[in-house]
């Protein structure tokens, strides 16, 4: 970990000024960041700790939505009542994520701008395109198992680790920032981007951009959802394939789907065509294959990780069975439901 | 007199140390205070095989706070040859002398020493440090080394070749139902939780005393001599608390070599820890490749053992396990063939892990067994016991004892094992298909010559100490335990000294010896101060105990109190009192003796288990719950039945890791290891654990050790992994054959529609 | 001593922090790029909390902050100004033991020991968030705590005896 400047920062204009000094590093729960910083990935000249700007609330939208503060943790907005009551899905996938440990210190706005677990962005004597532009993407060829099965580029074949982030993507949520240039909304589709040939680009944030809230619209899937992870150890371990899915039923048909795959891509995985397919169709494991087979349009693996084209299939139809039939999958019982 | 509760051996107390371990006190090696202390971070290098081309320090030089760089280029001198850098237990080669020269021989290889104020000056500064190679061909696939398997000459001292009899080949060709399968096995490392780690403490007349994470502190004080030229006398390494080790700990690992190169260069206290990274840079289980054909009578009979293995070593060093063998021993069969042989990768030297070479031989061995009752149509318990055998089959030598039998019965009937419904895929509830697996453990009673010090002073209060380790094994407990026993104290009013090179000899602690033998070493050294005491007592005037032999009396509640009558007896305090002794000190060595040699040749000494397990996988996923254990050992007189109960407990989840779980990838175009922390290597976490019922059967044998104990450190991983395999068969119908078995090996369409 | 240390750059200024560790205010200079765990562990002679990897993945230096449990290797010093800190020193109130401590004590929750303390300040936090109640949710929520010596069943039973022993007494002050 190299030297650096450490400024508190007590109010959002003033957080955003002092990221005016050149490569500074916000610094929030710092459960990834710091652990960067140790691996001399991350090497900021400045941090500012905008633990203290007060953006840790959970509060009520006008329009019936919920905003998330940035800096509440993972842990309490997991544990927040109106998280629990209308966006299950969205507690869910932070308890199936990390350890309680490391819910309780990392918060929303550090969970979206985790990085990638890649064991060659995190080793800097392997050539990394996201570490190191410009320098070979390692994992083309190499230990793969764990990367990316759609969305990928000859640059880079990372995933985006995160368990909250493909909930957040099923919700429609929309991310406030604050920048230099004032405030905006970005839209979490947009959020996270691919790799292209600028995988050192992990996001569509601007240079300066702090996350202030998440917000959530008011749609309610709380009846019918499920966040189904599937990794190589029962718990604390990244998702080798999640599926988020989130249905409103209207009878035995499905009114309205939301369907987000974790652990396969760059970015929580969307296609409207998979959630569109189901729209008004009866739950069934046709209409259940069909909107995977959707979802994984273009899935390509790359040697190790070919196994995650027909997990994920097999995922997806579980998850949109336990959401259809109302039984979400339990981050405490480990039998699949 | 208050009826003190039993202490000696055979009762469970709760571990004599614990009260250091749950208040933080207890001290590991990186953990104790140094005035004036130098932080050393070693820097790792990239390559896999080749030279140091340049070294460029000047800008970790620049850091303030930074005080030296050590590299090949300043090293102080060290032993040139290879025999000064071999330590106890090292096997045959030369073994890896850190910046001895420009030569890269492993990735990850340390290539500098950054020594500075602080940890964080020093961890900056040795991220400053960049280096250019030149590189070698390399190869670290074990599949192509397969071309390269060989048979040293020279073999390590621990190694036991095994014997064939009969014609295997023959048998098996006209055998009836055959069963013929290769098994892989994935590297794995140790990753004991405390990363390996020493603190040099530097005395101004150039003698150190050495905090070292190390299962033997007199095999790294006679290296640390032995390296440097030093007298033993000036170097005293000690080892109080042992953060796990697994085996890592066995051989001195390189941040001891560094830390005392350091230390004696700049004349300074200097402490190293290596990162998590860096544990995966030396000691590691081999990767391993075996087959096993097994032919046999429509009936089940066996006819026919084919075992053949191959493991992974170094370049420079010639690793090996018995692999092969356990089999061969446990089986009746006539014709049994074993064959061997090791292959050199361009990594660190693998080592001894949990059970070297059974985990591995065992596993796969009693995965083909489950192959062969399937093939012969027999239930897999029922067929392990139609081949059962009373004595070792591949060295035709009675056993001392073997209650493998009553193992199998109560394992059995603990798990429910008559309820089992014979063929795959018959058991499901839910979406999860259910299986039942059997397997055998097998593993080496052994003893090694132990020395002990047993020091009782006026008031009662007894020390017993040895260089022995406890590295999480309950040594403390049993050496408590045993002392307090043999003189009928309280637990309490009895110290435990380990853990220093400065003690009574005692070999490294591994192989399940070290309760054998330094209980016995104990038990003797204490029997020696009993039998003074009771001289003192007997010379008393008036004394109650008359002319009392050792046969006529017992110790008990700190008296010495007459068989034949109760009420006839003497304070330990009283007869020191009474004698004017300050203390009463004897150190005693035990020695299997002449006799114990001569019945080590003649009989066979091991501990066996078996193991049942339940897992749970779902049918359209793979996704797998090892749900029950039960795991009922056989393994002697059983000390501290609590203690011991955790050393099962612990081997079965490192099985369950073994089976599911663990393995170390390398990138063979980097020749690096890639899944190098803890995020990415997995180990099993509390979630992946469900209920372990652990078993000790009754096994009474006076011969094998002199305590009739047997050891427990290993036993309890051997049969875990390949009754979770078999169990795996048995809910999908699937054989995976390399381990572990993740999620994508269960993942076939033809298996799991 | 080697030759005098360079003066430092003001880019290496320690900043001043206020921590209560244990009960105790302590008012530090330590530099930025200090973690918690490394300025308990090297600094405060606090060598109860242990590092098991230095990186948020085993759970070995589990600390509780303001009552709630964390890593502590991942945590900067002067991040956590004016926060309370307990480490396992702090746990016990003089010489009598946190229940947790006796637990793991009586059911052989721990074998080397090295995972201890983070274990026990981890079911201190389970404790003090009140959400776990039965065996299997136990199970789940010390699951950010590695034990290579496989004491997790073991664990799992110190921390029932404590939770139901609050359960109980929680029924009886109803």
């Amino acid at each position: 970990m190299n030297p650096f400047t450490f400024t508190r920062a007590g109010s959002v204009p003033e957080a955003v000024r002092a990221m005016g000094t050149p490569q500074a590093r916000y610094l929030a729960g710092g459960t990834n960041l710091i652990d960067l910083m140790k691996e001399n990935v991350e090497h900021p000249a400045a941090l500012v700790d905008i633990n203290r700007l007060g953006l840790g609330d959970i509060e009520e939208l006008p329009n019936g939505g919920l905003r998330l503060g940035a800096l509440a943790s993972n842990a309490d907005t997991a544990r927040h009542p109106l998280v629990m009551k209308r966006y299950p899905l969205l507690a869910s996938a932070i308890l199936a994520g990390a350890s309680p440990q490391l819910r309780n210190a990392a918060t929303n706005g550090g969970n979206l701008n985790q990085r990638t677990r890649c064991y060659y962005f995190y080793d800097t004597a392997t050539p990394c395109n996201k570490r190191n532009p410009g320098s070979g993407c390692s994992a083309i060829g190499g230990v793969n198992r764990i990367h990316a099965i759609l969305g990928a580029s000859d640059s880079c074949i990372a995933t985006h680790p995160s368990d909250m982030c493909v909930a957040l993507a099923a919700l429609d949520a929309v991310v406030q920032v604050t920048g230099p240039e004032g405030e905006r909304e970005i839209p979490f589709a947009e959020y996270h981007r691919l790799p292209g040939n600028t995988p050192q680009q992990d996001t569509t944030l601007r240079p300066g951009e702090l996350v202030t809230a998440i917000d959530l619209p008011a749609e309610d899937f709380s009846a019918h959802y499920t966040y189904l992870k599937l990794r190589d150890r029962l718990s604390y371990a990244f998702a080798l394939v999640s599926v988020a899915v989130a249905l409103r039923m209207d009878g035995d048909r499905i009114a309205e789907a939301r369907l987000a795959m974790g652990g396969v891509a760059h970015k929580p995985w969307r296609v409207p065509d998979a959630e569109q397919v189901l729209k008004g169709q009866q739950a069934s494991a046709e209409n259940f294959a069909r909107a995977a087979e959707l979802l994984l349009q273009g899935a390509k693996g790359q040697g190790e990780n070919n196994f995650k084209i027909g997990l994920a299939r097999r995922a997806i139809r579980r998850a949109l069975w336990q959401a259809a039939v109302g039984t979400p999958q339990s981050q405490t019982d480990k039998r699949i439901a | 007199m208050n009826i003190m509760q039993n202490v000696g051996i055979g009762s469970a107390i709760n571990r004599v140390e614990g009260l250091q371990k749950v208040t933080g006190r207890a001290r590991y090696a990186a953990e104790h205070p140094v005035p004036g202390l130098l932080y050393g971070v070693i820097v790792s290098g990239a390559i896999a095989k080749g030279r140091i081309v340049e070294i460029d320090e000047a800008a970790a030089r620049a850091v303030p706070g930074v005080v030296e760089v050590l590299t090949h280029r300043n090293r102080p001198h060290i032993a040139w040859f290879d025999r000064s850098h071999r330590d106890m237990v090292a096997p045959p080669g030369s073994p890896f002398k850190a910046l001895y020269d420009d030569k890269i021989l492993f990735s990850g290889q340390p290539i500098a020493l950054v020594l500075a104020e602080s940890f964080e000056t020093a961890r900056y500064a040795a991220s400053l440090v960049s280096a250019t190679y030149e590189t070698e061909p390399y190869n670290t696939d074990f599949e192509k080394a397969q071309s390269e398997r060989f048979m040293p000459r020279k073999k390590r001292d621990s190694f036991h070749p095994p014997k064939s009899r009969g014609d295997a080949q023959a048998a098996y060709d006209t055998a009836s139902v055959k069963v013929s399968a290769e098994y892989h096995l994935a590297t794995e490392h140790h990753n004991p939780m405390e990363m390996h780690a020493s603190t040099v403490i530097w005395e101004d007349d150039g003698t150190i005393t050495v905090h070292d994470k190390t299962q033997g502190p007199q095999n790294v004080r006679d290296y640390l001599a032995s390296v440097f030229g030093m007298s033993a006398k000036s170097v005293r390494v000690v080892n109080a608390f042992v953060g796990g080790a697994f085996g890592s700990g066995l051989r001195p690992q390189y941040q001891v070599y560094l830390a005392v190169m350091a230390a004696r260069m700049l004349k300074r206290s200097v402490r190293v820890v290596m990162t998590r990274q860096q544990m995966f840079t030396h000691g590691h289980r081999p990767e391993a490749l075996q087959s096993v054909q097994l032919g046999a009578e429509k009936d089940g009979q066996l006819t026919a053992i084919l075992n053949s293995a191959t493991t992974s070593t170094s370049r420079y060093e010639n690793n090996m396990e018995d692999v092969v063998i356990w089999g061969l021993m446990n089986y009746a069969c006539e014709n049994a063939s074993g064959e061997y042989a090791i292959a050199p990768v361009d990594t660190a030297t693998s080592s001894d892990m949990r059970a070297p070479g059974a985990a591995t031989g065992m596993t796969f061995f009693e995965m083909a067994m489950d192959e062969m009752a399937y093939a012969a149509g027999i239930d897999p318990l029922e067929f392990r016991l139609k081949n059962y055998s009373e004595t070792d089959q591949m060295n035709g030598t009675p056993f001392t004892s073997k209650a493998l039998r009553e193992a199998y019965a109560a394992g059995a009937e603990a798990f429910g094992w008559s309820r089992r419904s014979a063929s795959p895929r018959s058991m499901k509830e839910g979406k999860e298909l259910v299986g039942w697996g059997v397997a055998t453990g097998m593993w080496d009673a052994m003893f090694s010559k132990t020395s002990a010090k047993a020091r009782l002073s006026a008031n009662g209060h007894l020390e017993v100490s040895s260089a022995a380790s406890d590295i999480g094994t309950g040594t403390y407990t049993v050496m408590a335990q045993t002392a307090a026993g043999a003189l009928g104290l309280p637990v309490e009013q009895v110290t435990v000294r380990l853990g220093d090179s400065s003690l009574p000899i005692a070999p490294v602690e591994g192989g399940s010896w070290m309760a054998a033998s330094v209980g016995a070493a104990v038990q003797q050294a204490c029997d020696a101060v009993a039998e003074k005491l009771l001289k003192a007592a007997t010379k008393l005037e008036a004394s109650p105990l008359g002319k009392a032999s050792l046969e006529d009396v017992r110790f008990s509640d700190g008296c010495i109190i007459l068989r034949e009558d109760t009420s006839r007896g003497v304070a330990i305090t009283d007869v020191m009192r009474a004698a004017g002794m300050d203390t009463i000190e004897v150190e005693e060595t035990a020695s299997g003796g002449i006799s114990g040699m001569i019945s080590q040749m003649r009989k066979s000494r091991n501990t066996h288990s078996a193991v049942f397990v339940e897992v749970r996988v779902d049918e359209e996923l793979g996704v797998v719950r090892v749900t029950r254990v039960v795991n009922a050992v056989a393994a002697g007189r059983i000390i501290n039945p609590k203690t011991a109960r955790s050393q099962i407990l612990g081997g079965v989840v490192m099985g369950i890791g073994m089976a599911l779980h663990e393995e170390s990838m390398i990138d063979h175009r980097l020749g690096r290891f890639m899944n190098h922390n803890y995020a990415e290597y997995h180990v099993p976490v509390n979630a992946d654990i469900g209920s372990i019922d652990v078993i000790f059967v009754d096994e009474p044998d006076p011969e094998v050790t002199p305590l009739g104990v047997k050891g427990l450190g290993e036993i309890g991983i051997v049969g875990t992994a390949g009754a979770v395999a078999n169990a795996i068969y048995h809910a999908t119908g699937r054989r995976v054959r390399s381990l572990p078995i993740t999620i994508d090996k269960l993942l076939d369409s033809s298996i799991m529609p | 001593m080697p030759d005098a240390v360079p003066p430092a750059p003001a880019l290496w200024a320690a900043t001043p922090v206020t921590l209560t560790i244990n009960g105790q205010e302590r008012l530090l200079k330590v530099e930025p790029w200090v973690t918690l765990l490394d300025l308990l562990r090297d600094r405060e002679d606090l060598t109860g909390t242990k590092k098991g990897c230095d990186h948020g993945q085993c759970g070995a230096c589990t600390v509780l902050v303001d009552g709630r449990r964390i890593n502590s290797c991942l945590k900067l010093a002067v991040s956590l100004d004016g926060a309370s800190i307990t480490t396992i020193e702090g746990l016990a109130d003089g010489e009598r033991l946190d229940p947790l401590q006796q637990a793991f004590m009586d059911h052989d929750a721990f074998q080397c020991g090295y995972c201890t303390p983070g274990q026990i300040c981890s079911a201190k936090g389970l404790l003090n968030e009140g959400q776990a109640h039965t065996r299997e949710e136990v199970k789940e929520m010390m699951s950010g705590n590695l034990c290579r010596c496989g004491a997790y069943t073991n664990i799992v039973d110190a921390v029932m005896e404590v939770l139901n022993a609050r359960g109980k007494l929680a029924e009886a002050a109803e």
